[in-house]
Parts: structure tokens; sequence; C-alpha cells
């Protein structure tokens, strides 16, 4: 008798269990028809991290998108790897919003999961508003669109002027010259750093690889080739390895109260950033305000001239809107219209991506971190339009996950950069590799 | 007259299972079914075809035990569990050793200010794990700790502690300070629920006050002190806030330091939601096991004392 009882319990929970499982596992499989629906009104929902975006979407909704009956709905996210398994999670779904925020190196995920639509069709002919090498990461170097470049974040490099003075030190043109800065600074004031190398951003040592020239994902064929580990991205691990490793930088992470510190009094003089940096500056280091200065970022040789992107994201459309026409219209007008920029900007403090935005309306004007430099945004816009292609892969997560374990320890441990970078490559090899991608070796 | 006989024994009969038929529906959909999803997930994963891009590129199959075995055989797992062993091992003796010399001084006799005392112990219980850590995180960052300008200004070494050996010290602290105050309290309670006779009988043999504690006190408190190390084991195993607050201030501390950080970051930034399900379902387990494992050592224990 007990036997019976806890058979039939067995029984009865196991029953819940598989019903469970399959009522699942069919809302997973719907089928995967072409949802375009281009006349008629539309009402669009749009996820984005963009602080008082709204406000921007207001212009919209009571301007164009009135006429054109397309009203879009802003709901606001949090940022970065978040958003992207939001969305996934959504797309499982079918219920992904239309129009979405992403990162550029979120888009070959987004894209690899069948999230992100190809509005190459709808969005007009925007190539030439944007450079080269950002337009190339909306498209993944193919002849669809899967996003519409909204900000950039080229990279510059920022210095304390009063004190590169004090120490006699000059603004570094190369890398090379920037290790014998960092070096001169330790003789002169051994309490002082140049700089840090911190490991808790992934995307400013892609950054800097993307200067080097690195291409950390190709795709030839059916095959990905990942190339974290190739000569270019080496040399630049190795520089900052040897710098960390003698002591002639930092090697704590940023943005803790400590580097907030080390900035606002003057501990650290340097710091290699993106055109954003005004931004953090203000709220990090308050005190020395108006005695920072930018410049462009050191070269790997004198005579080449090439910038990474830290940051940056785009507007796309995903394959579950039903206004996929109207979507891609909202994202065109958002980041290509005069009105629209201007107050994402203003609204929003956002760089964007727009060649010819980037120098009227709010960048007239230098940063107000930076009252005392007036050709702060001249020279960024200069700066920004010799930022060199990036190359993104389906897994960037992983590597960017690895990154920061594998160059936190050898950064703490004052080791060997190149190892960490070997493990970085391994790790996202072994993932695309697990996952089923074709991977060349 | 025989058919409302029928009916009436039949309706008897299911009683039972329509009293049970509640419960047994919350069952079901908010343990049995979250549960039996998991280990179905876990059971599965994504196959990519080619370069994984476009329509149909990504499909679900059948992986069966292929994550478990990953998740056994990966290294970073079982170091991260191995560094929770030695961070348990600090937590749980000392926690409970102060929330037992806590309550004991507070049952004393002749104590002044029990109950404001009892209340300050209390209180870190009530404030977020996150919101403690960030602030421990702050008093341990050299540059900004006042503790380090004290010790700086008086000429005294400054121990970082953000790294290696004292990072477990430091991170076991915010467990402590957090949680004395509540075990402090479930052993307090049982201490107030001995009897006064007790008590009158040790004083009359002549037990002193330190004898009344560790022969009379301990002993009739050991299932209070059975459940709290109990509660304590399965925090320890599911260690989270803590280390994930402390992360971004350190580079001592991985993104997969605990085995739980491990399943966020396979779950949120890797978005493998498959092997994310394995090792929870794994560490469910393992907890299952250790947590009633003790429980059983503990309960065969006293029931040989209590033969004795």
């Amino acid at each position: 008798m007990p036997f019976t009882k806890q058979h039939r319990r067995l029984v009865a929970t196991a029953t819940a269990v598989v019903l469970g499982a399959s009522a699942l596992a069919a809302c997973g499989s719907s089928d995967d028809s072409d949802t375009q629906d281009a006349s008629g009104p539309a009402n669009l929902t749009y996820w984005t991290w963009t602080p008082n975006m709204d406000k921007v979407v207001d212009l919209w909704n009571k301007g164009p998108g009135k006429k054109q009956q397309i009203k879009v709905t802003v709901k606001k996210q949090a940022s970065g790897d978040t958003l992207v398994t939001k969305i996934l999670t959504a797309h499982k779904a079918k219920k992904a919003p239309d129009l979405v925020q992403a990162e550029y190196q979120a888009l070959p995920t987004l894209v690899s999961n069948d999230a992100l639509a190809d509005i190459s069709g709808d969005a007009g002919d925007l190539k030439g508003k944007f450079a080269d090498g950002i337009w190339q990461q909306a498209t993944l170097g193919t002849d669809a669109l899967y996003a519409i470049p909204q900000d950039s974040g080229p990279m510059m490099f920022y210095y304390r002027a009063d004190l590169f003075k004090k120490y006699g030190l000059e603004v570094p043109g190369t890398w090379d010259e920037f290790a014998e800065t960092a070096r001169a600074l330790k003789k002169k004031a051994p309490d002082k750093d140049l700089t840090t190398f911190s490991a808790n951003d992934s995307g400013l040592f892609a950054g800097l690889a993307q200067q080097a020239g690195a291409k950390w994902w190709t795709a030839s064929g059916d095959k990905w080739k990942v190339g974290i580990d190739d000569a270019a991205t080496k040399k630049v691990a190795d520089f900052w390895g040897g710098l960390v490793k003698e002591g002639a930088v930092d090697n704590q992470p940023m943005y803790t109260p400590a580097w907030n510190k080390a900035l606002n009094t003057g501990k650290q003089i340097a710091w290699v950033s993106a055109v954003w940096a005004p931004g953090t500056l203000t709220t990090a280091a308050p005190d020395t305000k108006g005695k920072w200065a930018m410049a462009p970022l050191p070269q790997w040789d004198a005579s080449s001239n090439a910038t990474g992107s830290w940051g940056g994201s785009s507007t796309a459309v995903t394959t579950d809107s039903k206004h996929r026409a109207a979507a891609a219209k909202f994202a065109a007008w958002l980041n290509t219209d005069k009105a629209a920029l201007t107050a994402l900007a203003k609204e929003s403090g956002i760089y964007p991506a727009a060649t010819d935005a980037q120098l009227s309306g709010a960048f007239q004007e230098p940063p107000a971190y930076f009252s005392n430099q007036a050709d702060f945004y001249p020279q960024a816009q200069k700066i920004a339009k010799t930022t060199a292609p990036a190359a993104w892969g389906p897994n960037v997560n992983v590597a960017y996950a690895t990154f920061k374990d594998a160059f936190a320890a050898a950064a703490k441990n004052k080791s060997d950069f190149g190892d960490a970078l070997t493990k970085m490559q391994d790790a996202t090899v072994a993932d695309m590799k697990k996952q089923g991608f074709e991977v060349a070796e | 007259m025989t058919s409302r006989k029928t009916r009436q024994s039949y309706g008897v009969k299911s009683a039972p299972y329509g009293f049970l038929l509640p419960a047994g529906i919350l069952f079901a959909l908010f343990f049995a079914l979250p549960i039996g999803y998991a280990i179905w997930l876990s059971l599965h994963k994504v196959e990519v075809k080619g370069l994984g891009l476009g329509r149909g590129a990504r499909s679900e199959v059948w992986a069966g035990l292929a994550n478990y075995t990953d998740a056994v055989t990966d290294s970073e797992l079982l170091h991260g569990a191995l560094r929770i062993l030695g961070y348990g091992a600090i937590v749980v003796p000392v926690m409970l050793g102060l929330a037992l010399v806590f309550a004991l001084m507070l049952d004393a006799d002749r104590v002044r200010l029990a109950p404001f005392t009892r209340l300050a112990i209390f209180l870190p219980y009530a404030i977020p794990g996150v919101v403690a850590a960030m602030m421990w995180g702050f008093l341990y960052l050299p540059d900004v700790s006042p503790f380090y300008f004290l010790l700086d200004k008086l000429g005294l070494p400054q121990p970082d502690l953000l790294d290696g050996g004292p990072l477990y010290g430091a991170m076991a602290n915010i467990a402590v300070w957090g949680g004395t105050g509540f075990n402090m309290i479930v052993i307090y309670t049982a201490l107030r629920a001995i009897p006064a006779e007790v008590y009158e009988a040790a004083r009359l043999d002549g037990c002193s006050q330190l004898q009344i504690a560790l022969r009379v006190k301990i002993p009739m408190v050991a299932p209070s002190l059975v459940l709290t190390a109990f509660f304590s084991i399965i925090a320890t195993l599911q260690v989270f806030n803590e280390p994930t607050t402390l992360k971004p201030l350190t580079n001592a501390l991985s993104t997969t330091w605990s085995p739980l950080m491990r399943v966020y970051q396979d779950a949120f930034v890797k978005g493998d939601i498959y092997s994310a399900a394995a090792t929870a379902v794994l560490i469910a387990v393992v907890t299952l096991v250790l947590s009633f494992g003790f429980l059983r050592a503990a309960n065969s224990r006293t029931k040989q004392e209590e033969a004795r």
C-alpha cells in the first residue's frame, strides 16, 4: 500500500513536469511567417537606455510621426549586455519591441539570433552620412543593414595640461613616447602615475586593439576566423603588460571611488578615453575642471593616423516588429535628422555618429569641462574620421567576460599579458565550437 | 438508500484529495514546474550551423548530460566551490560563535541595557546585503577609507584587504557583521524558553554562571544551534551579493568567483541559459546533500546522546 501511494505521487509529479515542459516547448516553436505590414497607423515600442530619450521621441510624435501616423513609445532599459539578454529572451517569445538600442559589438550576437531585421530596403540611402568604419559595423560587412548608427566613441588622449607643464612632459604622439612619458613621470614624482591599466571595461582594450589594426572576428565562406591573439592585439597587450610590470603605470581598476580620487587629486594625470570623457570627468574629478586637455590618441608609428572606438550604439529594428518600414523610418529620422540630432546632443549628451552633425548645434562650443580648449569638437571630428574599422563576431560577450577575468588577474599579478590574451582567444574559440559555429583554425 | 450510501462514501473518500488540491496545484505550478523546466533546459543546448547568421541558423537540440559533464569537469567551477568552502570555513564558525556568546551574555543575570544591546547587535541584519557590501567595500579601499587614513597617520602598516588571503577575511567580515544578529536572536529566544527551575536546580547544586552556561544552557539550545548552522551553510553556498558588489573595486575577484556568480555569468552575460540551468541544478543538489547531510548527522548525534 505505501508503495502504490508513493508510486502514484511520483507518476503525478512526473506527468506535471512533462506536460509543463511540452507546453513550454510548444511556445518556443511557433512558425516564422514574414511579419511585414507597411500601411496604416503604427504604434511602435522602443527599448533604449539613453537618458531623456522620451523628450527626443516627443519631437517625432508631434512632428513627422504625427503626419505619418507612426507613434513611438520609449521604454527605458538597462544598458549593454543586460539589454542584449533581455532582447533575446523577449525574441524567444516573439515579443521583442519594434525598436531597440544596441551597442555595435552586440549586433552580430543579435543578428545571429535572428533578432534584427534587415532594413536596407526601408531606411533609404544613408551610407554617405557616416564614417566608413562606423557604417561597416552596422552592415557587418554585408549588403544588409541591421541598424542605424546613433553615437560613436572615437578614442582620444586626455591629460592634465597644468601637471604636464609642471613635470616638463610632452604630449606623446606615439605609444613609445607614451611609455617614455610614463617612465619620466615616475622618475620625477614616484607616487604619481600617468594612468592605469584597467581590466574592468573590455571596450577600452578592444578600441586600442582596433586602433592597432586588429581583426578579432572575420568570416570567410562558411567559417569564422577568430584573431583575438593576432599580431596587432598582441602588440597592444604586451605594451600595457610591460608598463604594468615595470610599474610605470598603475594596475588598479577604473570607475572606483579610489580612481575618482586619483583623478581628482592629480595622482593620475592622464586617461586614455573617448569623446564622452568630459561627462565622466565632470563627475569623477570635479575639482580639476578646466585643467585637462585633449589630444589625439598616440599612434603606433609616427606616420599613421588612426583611432579606435570605445562605446557607441545604434538603433535597430527587430524581426518581431509588425511595422518594419515604419520603424526603419523612425530610426533613420532619429539618427540623421538635424533637429533630432541636436535634441539628442542637448538632452542626452550623445556624440552623434552622423558626420555632419558632429560640428553643428550643440557641438559649436567646447564642453563646459574643457572650456579652455576652444577647438575641442573640431578636433574631435577630425579624430572621429580616422576611426579604424572594427570586426565583431557572434560571441563578443564571451570574449569580453574572459578579458575581464584574465586581464584583471594578469594586472594584479603583474604577469604576462600575452598569456591572458591567449586565454581570451581560447575561451572565445571554445565557446563558438561548443555552440556549433564553424571555426577556421 | 443504497445509492445515497455509495455517494456518501465516495464523497468522504475523495474529500482529502479535494483539500489537497489547492496545495497540489500551487506546488505543481510554482515548484515542480519551474524546477522541471530548469532540468529540461539543462538537457538541451543551442546548435548553430555555419556562420550562424540569418534565419534558422540556430536550433535547440537535445544535449543529454553534456551540460552536466561540462560543469563537473570545469576547473573554474570547482575552484569557485573551493573558494566558498574557504569563505564558509571562516563565516559559519565565527558568526555562530559570536551569536552564541552574545546570546549567553544577554541572557546572563545582572545584565544592563539588554534591550538596547540586543537591538544594536540585530540592526545590521536589517541592512540589505548589497548596501552592506558597498559600505564595507568603501571602507576597505585604501584611498577613501577613514581607517587607512588613521593607520597612515599613526604610521602603521596598511594591509591590502581586497587581495589574496585578507580578501576572504574581508568578505567573511561582511557576512558576519550582517548575520550575527539574526542568529543571536534565534539562540536567545531558545534560551529564554528554558524553564527557570532548571537554573534554580543548577544553582542549588552549586553551579557558577559559567558552568550554567556551559553545562545547562548550551546543551539545551543545541537544536537551535543546529538550525542556525543549517541556515548559515545554505547561505554560504549561495553567496552572491557580496562578491558581486565588491568585484568592480578589485582585480582579485573574478566574474566567476562563486558558483552562483558563474550561473549568473552564463545566463545573463554569455546568454547560455542551458549551461546555467545545468550548473544551477548541480548547485541545488549539492546544497541539498550538504545541508540535509548536516541535519542528519546532527540529529543522529542528539539521539545518541538522549539514548545515553
